[in-house]
């Protein structure tokens, strides 16, 4: 079965997920990552989402899609309840990124996370030549009316799990646009998006 | 009256009547030798009889869910914004039952029903009812009407308590729950609202001990308090402000002059507590609140939702209104977190509504179109064969 085209973060998201896997999907958007995995790992699981829209699309998948706001929490679910727990471009737009890291580990036995790389040349060339926050296709949000709140590097991410304690598992950087081998010789300054696979533990 | 139907209803309809002659043990140890339930019906059973859908009414509802009875009524069934051709319970597409409640008073047999032990109505002495009595019941209505598995079991309020029940009870009879501004169990609060209105009917002069219709009478402005006590619970402070605010039907304020004031909120309650009176058995009243009262969910399994929930073999979807302070969100998101820990199918939408716990059967375009996906899937599963999304 063909279904949307799906984001490059989320087609390197599967080969993390294991045949099978219980999955809770946070800000799962209209569910395509969702309905692909249970079409091709036969996961099960939910997606959280609260745009009204995204929710009747998932609704329109069959898929289970539960409204609810992600700053609110995961205390509805039990620890360790899912096999892998994703974010999908969407910790950036958390009132407390750091927190909401903290409860996908514990409802999650490991979790999955992307973002956009706010340390990639094009952002840093908007701050430091034109002296504005950056505006680009793949950030495409004026600061004053954006959901994303709080940006970071991929060196300030790897930054927060090293005080946290979290165990990176595997890491990848995809660029949708940019040439590959660039993000390849410096993933901070060439990478657009950043995909993290992490677990609570020992050995890193 | 409508002069011509609308196009999107199911038109005029006629209610049914079944008889079931096989004793029904009732869940307080009592026996129903005989009772009949009246129902109606929209849509066509479809051959290998997947698409039948059960309405599950709430305490002022009845069988008389969508349609018209003739070409007078000025209104038409009670959740017709939702049941028609084309509407989110599309009756192209699904064959919809919604029976009247046993213990009812809309011709299914209840407290205004004749006993035949005695002759006289049954009155006070009608058996009290759990919500799983009504469960019983529709299931073997569901019998006579050959329905084997449903497609959905939908309803609000306290018909959600019944489709959970349903759920728990006969999960192989159903392969949706459609449970919308519900709970699992009423609060302090909620219990005592029921309570509340109760007294009025039970201080009403014309009570007589719930033995009114031996005596000829009915105990109307009793029941009347108990609708209008009911109704404000129903709205939101900002539906009836909104919709009276403090506007007056008849009076004055000025000074130097005597002129009894009416707002139009009293009128309004007044009007929707007498017209109830007239068309609604103070016993059955009692009866249903009392079943509301007692429903628990999860009472029988160690009260633990989550193990209740793990003996539902369906899928859930499940609605809440924001302004919803009877059935609060806060309840539904007991329901879903319950489902979640037992590991079931949930579909969970919370709308922003003004409107109160009426809001489930009012007009509105998020809910309609969310219900309207939902039901939509529901029917793409009921044609094995296969129509394109």
């Amino acid at each position: 079965m063909n279904g949307p085209a799906m984001r490059l973060d989320q087609t390197e998201i599967q080969h993390w997920i294991a045949d099978g896997s219980r999955i809770l999907d946070l800000g799962c958007g209209d569910g395509t990552l969702l309905q692909y995995l249970q079409d091709t790992k036969n996961a099960s699981g939910y997606g959280l989402e609260i745009g009204a829209d995204q929710i009747n699309a998932c609704i329109d998948k069959g898929l289970n899609v539960i409204e609810q706001n992600l700053d609110d929490g995961l205390g509805n679910f039990a620890d360790h309840s899912f096999d892998t727990v994703i974010m999908a471009q969407a910790i950036q737009t958390m009132h407390y990124p750091h927190r909401v890291l903290d409860e996908m580990l514990r409802v999650g036995k490991e979790c999955i996370v992307t973002f956009p790389n706010f340390g990639h040349w094009k952002a840093r060339w908007h701050l430091t030549v034109r002296g504005r926050m950056p505006v680009s296709d793949l950030l495409p949000y004026e600061w004053y009316d954006t959901p994303n709140i709080h940006f970071c590097t991929f060196r300030d991410f790897e930054v927060l799990c090293r005080e946290k304690g979290i165990t990176v598992l595997h890491r990848q950087v995809v660029n949708e646009q940019s040439p590959n081998f660039l993000k390849d010789l410096s993933p901070n300054l060439f990478g657009e998006t950043a995909i993290y696979h992490l677990c609570r533990g020992e050995n890193g | 009256m409508p002069e011509t139907l609308p196009d999107d209803s199911v038109g005029l309809v006629t209610p049914q009547t079944q008889e079931f002659t096989e004793p029904l043990p009732l869940a307080c140890g009592t026996t129903l030798d005989r009772h009949e339930l009246v129902y109606e019906t929209y849509g066509t059973l479809n051959a290998d009889g997947s698409n039948a859908v059960l309405i599950c009414h709430a305490l002022s509802g009845n069988h008389h869910a969508a349609g018209y009875h003739s070409m007078e009524d000025r209104k038409p069934g009670w959740w017709d914004n939702y049941i028609g051709p084309g509407k989110a319970i599309d009756t192209n597409q699904f064959f919809v039952v919604c029976p009247n409640n046993l213990g009812g008073c809309s011709g299914s047999t209840g407290p205004g029903s004749t006993n035949p032990a005695t002759g006289k109505p049954w009155g006070p002495d009608f058996p009290m009812l759990r919500v799983r009595d009504w469960v019983e019941s529709q299931a073997l209505l569901a019998d006579a009407l050959g329905i084997r598995c449903w497609a959905a079991v939908v309803g609000g309020s306290l018909g959600g308590m019944q489709v959970m029940r349903w759920a728990l009870e006969y999960p192989d009879r159903l392969r949706h729950a459609v449970v919308i501004a519900s709970a699992m169990k009423l609060s302090a609060q909620n219990i005592a609202f029921n309570e509340t209105a109760r007294q009025a009917i039970m201080s009403d002069p014309n009570f007589h001990d719930g033995r009114y219709l031996e005596l000829d009478t009915v105990p109307k402005s009793g029941l009347a308090v108990a609708r209008m006590i009911g109704h404000i619970t129903y709205l939101s402070d900002y539906a009836m402000g909104k919709k009276f605010g403090r506007e007056l039907r008849s009076g004055s304020f000025l000074r130097g002059q005597y002129d009894p004031v009416e707002f139009q909120v009293e009128s309004y309650l007044r009007y929707q507590g007498d017209s109830f009176a007239n068309n609604f058995d103070a016993n059955s009243y009692i009866l249903i609140t009392r079943a509301l009262d007692y429903f628990d969910l999860a009472r029988e399994y160690d009260d633990d939702p989550v193990k209740a929930f793990k003996e539902a073999q369906c899928k859930f979807f499940v609605v809440s209104f924001s302004s919803d302070w009877r059935f609060s969100p806060q309840r539904s998101r007991e329901i879903v977190d319950a489902l979640l820990g037992a590991q079931q199918p949930v579909t969970y939408t919370a709308i922003d509504s003004p409107y109160g716990h009426d809001a489930f059967l009012l007009p509105s375009e998020r809910y309609r179109e969310a219900f309207t996906r939902y039901m939509a899937g529901i029917a793409r599963e009921a044609q094995p064969t296969g129509e394109p999304a």
